[in-house]
């Protein structure tokens, strides 16, 4: 009740001066304000920003298979087959962290035919519908293959904008054919145009086609991309240790008899791809998804503790880097701003309830005759500061969300919402009431009576 | 039943090097339901006496019991209770809160009473009170849509809102006309005489010390006369 009875108090006493009140709030007013709308808008750019970095591929990461070695001597990566569609399709299944999943096989560089021209393209892939969501990549025209023209090894691609410039000129190739390797690919569409790689390497030179497609079509089954194995000894040859992986107890086909491999000696095949590319949930989860990957891997391929991984993971350190340091300096940036705009406003806040104080000095002295204690006068002065920043805080957030709303309809920026800035200068313009309110109140708290009933 | 003992109260003012004695051992006593006049020329005392009385200011040495108790070296915060529970003050230039309307001005010292009162009881003591004053119709005036005896009546409300035994007013006629000075004072003598309110009042005018039974006059930090006569209205 007594709170109710200093609220009303102080009440009363800023309207007793409502320009005054008025004016001294309208610091925090454009103070907090500037505050939401520049962490809208800023949140908004940042978001768009790191949208932008990420489709560039922050958060995707790339698995290779391993090295093999042989007496001491490396053959780099990628010189054994080791990942399978399935792993694909497990880390996929198992990961929480990971997004998309794509197998990658590639073609070598062979060229494209189509009608009287042709072209050698930079790329030329086999991968899963899905390939296209790991890499953000749209499409401009037609549909890209699905699930079952992976199955059946479809005979249909998908062109880059540099393909359809050389082969094409230009002209919508939606249901033309091309040929690779004497394969005739019916293009079902057409990528969007995502320039050069960091590296300058041109990412629109390129074919995409079903994985199966490319292994067993266009590259032959039968070559270098299957494994070989052979149940019968000395099957050495692509799998050192006789075993597709290290540590593996039981094969991954079921053994077969001697009778059995008597009466047909064909070999066994293993599938396998060059590459499985994965896309993160987001940038920050890469490191937990390499985590999850690697664990799934260890298990899948038997590969014990302190045994060689048979597979690398790679990441976009590079672009993720860009991706944090971006971030962290937009949020760095805004802070300031915030923090400069509400400091401006609270010694505008300070300014005026000094002069207040200075003003109402008589006041003070009436209320300390009449019985008030030096923390009466505290509270009350400090209770007006208060409600002037929270009045202000309000009326700021609905400036904020206003001016924030009319930049994103006018200007069409992209503004973001937040909950946290409008939480934070509520705290802030409450925080400043009192830390600026409290020495011109202290002051009117200590003042002697005597001498401020006699002050003119 | 002595409401005020003063016993050899000293106030002594150190400017720096200076020492400026300001009383000089005041010994006097006031009983319950007094009305009593302070008189002297500006610089006798009588203000510093008021101060020391009103409980605003603490005398160098000496004891003052306030109904049969020390409060000289009491605390600020208990002190700051005793100015709202046992006496009002009344004020030559009224110290009334500038657009604040007058019910609002009554209602003020029940803030600080420690007490729990409701807003709505605080409301009906601050209207009755003004209609004591006879100003039941100026309720909701500011003081500047008041006169000059209007508001020092509404200065007394505030100050009898607690029903304090001892009202102090310092110079409380000194900007009035003489016929708002009879009303006032004939209101004081009113409160004196049916409520049993000690009042003190600090005054230059030789006709308003004329109208309290007992005139003390100072000089020079002393007592110089302390006379009880037969009070003539002014």
């Amino acid at each position: 009740m007594k709170t109710l009875r200093i609220l009303l108090a102080s009440l009363t006493a800023l309207r007793r001066n409502v320009m005054r009140s008025a004016l001294t709030t309208l610091g925090i007013v454009i103070g907090v304000g500037a505050v939401i709308a520049m962490m809208e808008i800023g949140n908004g750019s940042s978001a768009s920003i790191q949208k932008t970095i990420a489709s560039m591929g922050a958060n995707t990461l790339m698995i290779f298979p391993g090295a093999a070695a042989s007496g001491g001597v490396s053959f780099g990566a990628g010189s054994t087959m080791t990942l399978t569609p399935d792993d694909s399709e497990a880390i996929q299944r198992e990961c929480p962290s990971v997004r998309d999943t794509a197998a990658v096989v590639r073609s070598k560089n062979s060229p494209v035919v189509c009608g009287n021209k042709n072209w050698v393209p930079n790329e030329i892939l086999g991968t899963t519908p899905d390939f296209l969501k790991v890499r953000e990549w749209p499409l401009t025209e037609g549909a890209a293959f699905d699930e079952r023209d992976v199955r059946n090894a479809a005979r249909v691609c998908l062109v880059g904008q540099s393909l359809v410039r050389e082969l094409f000129q230009g002209q919508s190739p939606i249901g033309q054919e091309v040929r690779l390797q004497n394969v005739a690919l019916r293009v079902v569409g057409v990528l969007a145009k995502k320039g050069a790689n960091m590296m300058g390497r041109d990412q629109d030179d390129v074919l995409i086609a079903p994985w199966t497609t490319i292994k067993f079509r266009v590259s032959g089954a039968t070559t270098a991309n299957t494994v070989t194995v052979a149940t019968t000894t000395g099957s050495t040859a692509a799998t050192p240790r006789g075993q597709l992986f290290p540590g593996a107890s039981r094969g991954t086909y079921a053994t077969r008899s001697a009778i059995q491999t008597k009466n047909s000696p064909t070999p066994v095949r293993m599938i396998t791809v060059d590459q499985i590319t994965v896309s993160a949930t987001s940038a920050a989860e890469t490191t937990e998804a390499i985590a999850e990957i690697t664990g799934l891997l260890h298990e899948r391929h038997h590969i014990g503790e302190g045994e060689v991984d048979d597979f690398n993971i790679r990441n976009m350190a590079e672009i993720a880097k860009a991706l944090s340091s971006t971030t962290v300096m937009m949020t760095n940036l805004l802070l300031v701003v915030a923090m400069i705009s509400l400091v401006v406003g609270g010694v505008g806040i300070m300014n005026i309830m000094l002069v207040s104080v200075t003003e109402r000095t008589k006041e003070i002295g009436l209320r300390m005759a009449v019985g008030a204690r030096g923390m009466d006068i505290l509270r009350q002065f400090l209770t007006e500061s208060v409600m002037l920043c929270l009045a202000g805080g309000a009326m700021g957030i609905a400036l904020g969300r206003g001016t924030s709303y009319l930049v994103a309809k006018l200007l069409h920026w992209p503004t973001l919402p937040s909950l946290g800035a409008i939480i934070a200068s509520v705290l802030v313009s409450a925080s400043v009431g009192i830390i600026f309110g409290f020495y011109p109140a202290w002051k009117a708290s200590r003042l002697d009576p005597i001498e401020a009933l006699r002050y003119e | 039943m002595n409401l005020i003992e003063l016993r050899d109260i000293r106030k002594t003012f150190f400017l720096g090097e200076v020492v400026l004695p300001v009383l000089k051992g005041i010994t006097l006593t006031i009983a319950k339901g007094e009305m009593v006049a302070l008189t002297g020329a500006s610089g006798s005392g009588k203000s510093t006496l008021m101060n020391t009385l009103g409980c605003l200011d603490r005398p160098t040495a000496g004891d003052y019991l306030l109904d049969c108790e020390e409060v000289s070296r009491l605390s600020n915060d208990a002190r700051a209770l005793l100015r709202n529970q046992k006496m009002g003050f009344v004020f030559q230039n009224f110290n009334l809160l500038p657009r604040t309307m007058a019910q609002a001005q009554v209602m003020m010292p029940l803030l600080y009473g420690g007490k729990h009162i409701s807003q709505r009881e605080a409301r009906q003591r601050a209207a009755a009170m003004l209609e004591r004053v006879g100003l039941a119709d100026r309720m909701d005036h500011q003081p500047s849509q008041l006169s000059g005896g209007q508001q020092q009546r509404v200065a007394l409300a505030r100050a009898l809102i607690n029903q304090p035994p001892l009202l102090l007013a310092d110079e409380p006629t000194g900007n009035l006309d003489s016929q708002t000075t009879r009303e006032v004072l004939a209101l004081f003598k009113q409160l004196n005489e049916q409520d049993g309110i000690t009042i003190l009042i600090v005054t230059h005018d030789p006709k308003v010390a004329a109208s309290c039974k007992r005139v003390i006059r100072m000089a020079d930090g002393l007592i110089e006369a302390d006379e009880t006569t037969v009070p003539r209205s002014p």
